[in-house]
Formats: C-alpha cells, structure tokens, sequence
C-alpha cells in the first residue's frame, strides 16, 4: 500500500495560555496510530512549547512538557524549528528539550528530532504536505 | 491615583503589551502574568521596549507563571521584579485599581 500520506501539525501558539498546544499533541498522539508521515512544524509563539525547564511545581497547571519526549517512541521523529521564530524570542536551540529517537533503519541509533530550519525552508516543507493540520 | 496594569499575552501575538506601554502613566505598576511573562526575557524583540517603560514605570513578572514556562529568573531583564501569588495581592492592595490588558 502506497497511499502513505504527508501530514504535518504546525504548532503557533505558546503553551498553558491556551489549550492549542496541548490538544495539538492529544491530536498528534491519535493519529500516530495510523501510519501516516508525520511531522510536526512549531513557528511563532510555537518554539515556546519546546523550551526546556518547564516546571509546574509553582502553578496549579500542569507542566505537559514530558509529552514531547515520548513523540519518538510513537514514531514521530520530524520536530521543525523555524531559525528567525527563535531568534525574535531570544532562544537558539540549546535552550529547547533535547528530544530524540531511536532510528529503526540504522542500527537503533539514537537521533535528535528536532530540526531547526529556516522560515525559507519552512516555506516549501508546508508546500509539501499533504494534509495541514493547525494549532 | 496609582494603577496596577497587568498583561497576560505575549506580546509577539497580541497588542497588549504595547497598548498597556502607551496607555500607562508614569510611576504606574506593571505586572507581566500568563502568556505576559515572555516579554520579561532578555534578547527578544521586544526588550528595547520593555527597558525603555522601566526608566518611568515599574516592571514585575509573576514568578509561578515566569517558572512554569521554563524561562530562568537569570534570564529576565535586569531590574524586573519577580513576584509571587502573594505579591501579586500586595501590589493590587498597595495600587488604586488594576487595568487588565487582556
């Protein structure tokens, strides 16, 4: 069967002001179980998801973060990064989770997911998809 | 009379940040809470504005909030005071009434 198809979740929204971000994952969650190309693109307020530290010990929300690291072990392995969303934000990528897999085809080697990419790249990889999926 | 302005959106989304800043007067209390609290960092687009409202305003950033989103407290500008839950009901009692910029 070849009707494999691109989908791609664009995450926008900054988490725990709105609820996007985390029903954005209950949503990625789901649709892991349908074999599909999956990848996961975070622009704007978006990066804020990944950001590491996040700790709810203070708050009476919960902090989600963890959700991220599991992403792999449900075969979703593709996290871009737009570069200049970052840079507006005053992050780079050591300020992000490090978040990573295991990949099947080389060994169980262990890869980064996260990919930061240029708002240029991120341009044709939206053209690419298939399906757009937006939070 | 004093005003204690909050903001609770980021400001590289909403207009709230600048419409507080530009409707605040000087010697006003603002009290950066929620999505709000990104703008207390350093380095972001939006620094230089931040800095140049703390030279007639005061600047606080809610700390629970600050800490759930995984910024560090040695990351916020210099001169914004972080509070807490409790500092934040000190500065509604010590102002005259709170503006929400929501």
């Amino acid at each position: 069967m070849s009707d494999i198809k691109k989908f791609m979740y664009v995450n926008r929204r900054a988490p725990y002001g709105t609820v996007y971000a985390l029903e954005s994952l209950e949503v990625v969650l789901i649709g892991a179980a349908f074999d599909q190309d999956v990848s996961l693109a975070f622009i704007g307020d978006g990066v804020f998801q990944l950001k590491a530290g996040q700790n709810g010990s203070d708050s009476d929300q919960k902090n989600f973060s963890p959700i991220y690291q599991a992403l792999g072990d449900y075969d979703v392995t593709k996290l871009y990064v737009e570069k200049e969303s970052l840079e507006e934000r005053g992050l780079t990528l050591e300020d992000l989770m490090p978040l990573t897999y295991e990949d099947e085809d080389d060994d169980y080697e262990e890869k980064d997911s996260i990919r930061v990419i240029s708002r240029a790249e991120m341009t044709d990889l939206l053209d690419q998809q298939d399906v757009l999926f937006n939070f | 009379m004093s005003i204690l302005h909050t903001v609770n959106k980021s400001p590289f989304e909403k207009s709230s940040l600048n419409d507080c800043l530009s409707h605040s007067a000087d010697g006003s209390a603002i009290l950066l809470i929620e999505d709000g609290v990104y703008a207390a960092m350093q380095g972001t687009n939006v620094e230089a504005e931040i800095k140049n409202a703390m030279g007639s305003k005061k600047v606080y950033a809610l700390g629970p909030d600050v800490k759930l989103r995984g910024l560090s407290v040695d990351r916020i500008i210099d001169g914004i005071e972080v509070v807490d839950y409790a500092g934040f009901v000190d500065l509604t009692e010590s102002n005259d009434k709170v503006q929400a910029w929501l």
